[in-house]
């Protein structure tokens, strides 16, 4: 396993009678992208205004590197930090803002000339560098903060919302370049984000958190495949819950509906449960007849229908189902134009593909 | 459409008119040689010459730049420092009008109060008991368009500033005073002015060492307006303008 870069150990934060973070765990590996998921007031911010020293735990430590940095005030942390809202400073060039904290460190002459061209080319701002920030676009104002605060070649990069002002399209895009920069510079990224999507597609490892406290860590795919709690399972991205009870190792029952086949293993007999399944792993079958018995399935009437393109959500009642089910096919399946609102059909998925989570 | 267009022009020079009307009558007749309002008999500058050899309008003008300069510096300096101070603070309505009420205050009011402080304390009156008073509303108004300025400055910066190794004494120096330069000079520009005319307390604790210049006009008018004083208003109304000018200018810069 890679070395730890950042230890949070049992750390506390509270506003007034509000408790931001609630003795909080973590652990960030070097040349890691890390994501710190979570709804807003979830304390995500707090938690990187602490790691980049502008707010004091109450309790706990902050390791960097191995050493403790509870106390270090933020300008001797081998830390940096892009804002939200950039903060460039409007009264100087893109090439003095980049060099200002190399100038702070008391960088001179041709090394500080050197290493300021390196950083503008990475981030293909040379061109601009005699610019102010107000005449930027918003993707080079973001480039340029991020060459700023990577130029002190700090241990971690901390990022709030990188990508918050930035209209969708360009959203996608430079979502890529941030991956691919964080590759070429070797730094640790840690970035905080309400946008489970941008989490997913940037980082190696997501960590959602809610009401001061972790949740689950893991990769991307960690949290989407397997999550471990109702909270992260319909935090992140959408999924059906049917409420259920165990009767054997292989079956479940679906009060009211009859028994289906599931991996119950690790769940005691007669134990209430919650039933998981991603819309995308539902196959619908058109007809009266039920697929194969080794399949989960419900039949259900088409309730409607969302075309996005792509691919297309169908909703579908269930006689015995407080909420419909959610189906996504893509926008290839051959059978997409059989599906008319009221049609009968057959829900039916893999028991593999089924999570069952405590209640 | 375009009568209505027409009947608005005239209605605004009319307006203008009215406003700029009598200043022009004024700024004309004092390159007027005969320098009666009756006649125009020329133009001359001879009466501006001669408000080079009335010594006691001089002396004035000296003392007025005194006061102007000096309670510009301190209201300046103060005015500033308020205004961060406040920006510090969670806003307090009471707070803010205790602070800008001197702006809104009638000067005689502020005289006659400031008459009995220096009293009071057995402050001997002059030169000094003036710049204070002018100080005192003139703090008020750097403060308030410091204070504006501030309230358009993005704070995240001086986290920024901190986060890439600056001390807040550097980052006072070199990323907030920058930004909010040009307010301060607008302030100092509005208190140089304000102070420059101030008439009523300047007067009401004047000294006999301590006449400033609209005290000294005062005086002069009271004999009658001769075309001196026509030279002299048009000069204060150029300082006037063109200082009120450049404070507009350098405010509305963007932050």
């Amino acid at each position: 396993m890679a070395r730890e870069i950042i230890g949070l150990h049992g750390v506390s934060k509270r506003f007034g009678s509000t408790v931001a973070i609630d003795k909080l765990s973590l652990s960030l590996r070097e040349n890691e992208f890390f994501a710190l998921l979570g709804p807003s007031g979830c304390g995500k911010t707090t938690l990187l205004r602490m790691i980049a020293g502008f707010e004091t735990p109450d309790t706990g430590t902050i390791l960097l590197d191995g050493d403790d940095m509870t106390q270090v005030p933020p300008n001797h942390r081998p830390i940096n930090m892009m804002f939200q809202s950039f903060a460039l400073f409007p009264h100087l060039t893109v090439r003095d803002n980049v060099a200002y904290g190399l100038r702070m460190e008391g960088v001179r002459g041709k090394a500080l000339r050197q290493r300021v061209d390196e950083a503008l080319e990475r981030v293909r701002m040379a061109d601009l560098a005699k610019r102010k920030p107000g005449q930027l676009s918003g993707g080079q104002q973001q480039r340029t903060a991020l060459a700023r605060s990577l130029i002190k070649q700090p241990k971690v990069l901390l990022l709030d919302e990188p990508l918050g002002a930035l209209d969708r399209k360009l959203r996608g895009q430079m979502q890529l370049e941030l991956k691919q920069l964080q590759h070429d510079v070797g730094i640790t990224f840690l970035v905080v984000t309400h946008d489970q999507e941008e989490a997913l597609v940037v980082a190696d490892r997501v960590a959602l958190l809610d009401e001061g406290r972790v949740r689950q860590v893991g990769t991307p795919a960690d949290l989407y495949e397997r999550p471990d709690s109702r909270f992260v399972a319909d935090f992140i991205g959408t999924m059906n819950f049917i409420e259920a009870r165990v009767v054997g190792p292989d079956t479940l029952e679906i009060p009211g509906i009859g028994e289906i086949p599931a991996v119950c293993v690790g769940h005691a007999e007669g134990a209430a449960v919650t039933l998981t399944v991603r819309p995308e792993r539902i196959d619908l079958i058109v007809g009266d007849r039920p697929p194969g018995e080794d399949l989960a399935a419900f039949q259900g009437t088409v309730q409607s229908i969302a075309y996005f393109g792509q691919d297309i959500a169908v909703h579908i009642a269930v006689d015995g189902l407080d909420q419909p089910l959610i189906a996504r096919l893509t926008g290839a399946h051959p059978m997409v134009g059989r599906f008319r609102q009221g049609a009968t059909l057959y829900c039916a998925w893999h028991p593999l593909h089924a999570r069952i989570l405590e209640k | 459409m375009s009568s209505h267009r027409g009947a608005l022009r005239v209605h605004v020079a009319l307006v203008y008119l009215f406003l700029y009307g009598p200043i022009a009558v004024l700024v004309g007749l004092s390159f007027n040689t005969s320098g009666l309002p009756t006649a125009w008999t020329g133009f001359s500058t001879q009466w501006y010459g001669e408000l080079l050899h009335n010594e006691a309008l001089l002396k004035s003008a000296r003392n007025t730049i005194i006061v102007a300069c000096a309670s510009t510096l301190i209201a300046t300096v103060l005015g500033t420092l308020l205004a961060l101070g406040l920006d510090r603070l969670r806003r307090s309505p009471v707070l803010d009008a205790v602070v800008f009420a001197p702006m809104i205050l009638p000067n005689i009011v502020l005289a006659i109060a400031l008459l009995s402080f220096f009293t009071a304390i057995r402050m001997t009156l002059g030169l000094h008991s003036i710049v204070i008073a002018h100080a005192v509303f003139n703090i008020a108004f750097v403060c308030a368009i410091v204070h504006t300025r501030l309230r358009h400055f993005d704070h995240t910066m001086i986290e920024a500033s901190i986060d890439l190794g600056a001390s807040e004494a550097t980052t006072f120096r070199r990323i907030v005073l920058p930004s909010i330069f040009p307010g301060i000079l607008a302030g100092a520009l509005v208190a140089f002015t304000l102070s420059f005319n101030e008439f009523i307390i300047a007067y009401v604790s004047r000294a006999p060492t301590s006449i400033t210049f609209p005290v000294e006009i005062y005086s002069m008018i009271r004999v009658g307006v001769t075309p001196e004083i026509n030279a002299v208003a048009t000069i204060v109304l150029g300082v006037s303008f063109t200082l009120i000018l450049l404070s507009q200018r350098l405010n509305r810069g963007t932050p």
